[in-house]
């Protein structure tokens, strides 16, 4: 398909200020089923360069299976499959051909559930530089050091590098698993319900990392909570039972959405 | 309320309820009683011939003093070359169960075949060593009995490898995934690394099931009376001995027959022991 045939996104938006977005992702008509069930309904959105954006919606709605075909993680299983276009830059994610491991070092994940590897906590992070680059001792230890900083979880840890991940509180080895997914050099990063497991200390910390990080990376949240949508977020598109409903500014969202189930679920009507 | 506990309903579930916890008690007791009394009987009879010389000495003829020097290393030996044959091949059957074909047709029918081959008995496993390596070389020898055992080592580590990655939850997979680790990198570094307790409990569980197996070896490795870790010859192994010694009409064979017992018993104690102390590391790591 060339790029002029693809069509105008069906859900548009009207950013209020003059400034420049460029979609670093782009999805258009994508379906996806998981065996003959019809998870998601020709999702129209966008991704823009340097913005976050929110999915919210009832569970089951689909923003996760969304998410997770950005980095093709459903490929793990069969079954699965997602018709329609994405595409990173110009490159088409669903493609083939495409390369999924290099596909997954420009758009990382975060997830859940914390996810150490059962290494070191400096192994953690070296493990992923050492997949793409062949560095010299002192530089791998400069760019672990350095995601553990992005993460801000440099000061609780430079004692114990040589400690097991997994012995880390649960907010401490989710920014372990921010530091390793940055630590990668992704363009893009997502985020799906990273907070979940999180007490509240723990969550404000990530988002606070979320809003420094989203000056270098493209970032996609998919979250339960609404307020944390509002706080983190520029963008929100709300997806209800695999439609994509409404997408469009964060404070447009939250504050005169155009559609009745957004107006609902927002305020709490249902969900 | 009162009238609740004082209702024969309420007392006629009493009373059921002890009549059936006095039952399982009985029970428990009955089998553990026997279990106790073969213990007991082998400690008693398998201690007082333990000495230096029953590990220094060879089988002695009927009459005379000797040991279980030959056929411990004839165990030993053919025991380590079993489980080096049977360890890759489980690991890697295992793996391709659990990692690459999980969702396969291919995996359900392996899984199914290796439940029976686990199950099989150890008789039929010495017969088809015994057709296909013995009457081919034309003579009993100790590549056959530690093949034979090999058979059985293969499906207890698949089993416990397929078992203990599966136990790897499928979001550690993912986190691999997603900052692009190919799935062999992903397999060796991350899902066998997690794994490493249990499938090491594994291969102990299958050397602890091979050191007393005796119905393999009879039709392989045979016995040999002397000190020989020629492996193209016949090789003596404690469990074969024991068999002979025990079914023997002289008092000192049958003597060294309790005392090989004992220290089968004795190795897969310890076995065991590592066994669960790695299994309960993985539980709290």
């Amino acid at each position: 398909m060339s790029v002029a045939a693809i069509t105008v996104p069906t859900v548009t938006h009207a950013p209020s200020s003059a400034e420049d977005l460029l979609e670093k992702i782009s999805i258009r008509n994508l379906d996806f089923f998981y065996g003959d069930h019809r998870a998601l309904k020709a999702i129209n959105v966008p991704l823009y360069q340097g913005k976050v954006t929110a999915f919210i919606g009832p569970s089951g709605c689909g923003k996760s299976t969304l998410l997770r075909i950005l980095n093709r993680m459903y490929d793990l299983y069969p079954n699965q499959r997602a018709t329609g276009q994405v595409r990173l830059d110009n490159d088409d994610i669903l493609s083939p051909s495409q390369d999924l491991n290099l596909l997954r070092a420009k758009v990382g994940m975060v997830f859940q559930k914390p996810t150490p590897f059962p290494m070191t906590i400096f192994e953690n992070i070296a493990f992923g530089i050492r997949l793409y680059e062949k560095l010299p001792k002192s530089e791998l230890e400069d760019r672990v050091r350095h995601a553990l900083e992005r993460a801000a979880l440099w000061e609780e840890v430079k004692n114990k590098l040589n400690a097991n991940g997994l012995s880390l509180s649960g907010g401490q080895q989710q920014r372990l698993c921010i530091a390793r997914t940055v630590a990668v050099r992704p363009e893009v990063i997502l985020f799906d319900e990273p907070c979940s497991a999180l007490d509240p200390i723990s969550t404000a910390k990530i988002e606070e990392l979320i809003d420094e990080l989203k000056d270098d990376y493209t970032i996609a949240i998919v979250t339960h909570n609404m307020q944390q949508a509002a706080r983190v977020s520029d963008f929100t598109a709300f997806m209800y039972l695999g439609d994509l409903v409404e997408f469009g500014e964060t404070t447009k969202i939250f504050t005169s959405p155009n559609d009745r189930r957004t107006q609902d679920y927002i305020t709490g009507r249902f969900g | 309320m009162a009238a609740t506990f004082q209702s024969s309903l309420y007392s006629a579930r009493h009373r059921r309820n002890k009549i059936a916890m006095g039952l399982a008690f009985v029970a428990t007791g009955f089998g553990l009683s026997w279990l106790v009394l073969i213990l007991a009987v082998l400690l008693w009879e398998g201690f007082s011939g333990l000495s230096l010389s029953v590990f220094t000495e060879m089988t002695p003829p009927p009459g005379s003093a000797g040991g279980l020097l030959n056929p411990i290393a004839g165990s030993l030996v053919m025991t380590v070359i079993a489980v080096l044959i049977g360890t890759p091949l489980g690991v890697l059957a295992g793996t391709y169960m659990a990692e690459y074909g999980r969702y396969d047709r291919l995996t359900t029918v392996v899984r199914f075949i290796n439940d029976i081959l686990l199950s099989a008995p150890s008789i039929v496993v010495g017969l088809f060593i015994y057709e296909v390596m013995v009457a081919q070389m034309g003579h009993f020898s100790g590549w056959a009995g530690a093949v034979s055992l090999a058979v059985i080592v293969v499906p207890v580590v698949v089993r416990t490898t397929e078992d203990m990655l599966i136990l790897v939850p499928d979001t550690l997979r993912e986190a691999a995934a997603s900052i692009g680790l190919p799935r062999s990198n992903m397999i060796i570094k991350v899902a066998y690394r997690a794994a490493r307790a249990g499938m090491v409990t594994g291969v102990l569980l299958a050397i602890a099931r091979i050191s007393g197996e005796t119905a393999p070896l009879l039709f392989t490795a045979l016995n040999n009376q002397f000190w020989s870790l020629n492996l193209n010859a016949p090789v003596a192994s404690l469990p074969v001995v024991i068999f002979q010694f025990a079914l023997s009409p002289y008092h000192d064979w049958q003597k060294l027959a309790w005392t090989g017992a004992l220290i089968i018993t004795l190795a897969v104690l310890a076995l065991s022991i590592i066994a669960r102390t790695l299994a309960a590391q993985r539980k709290t790591s």
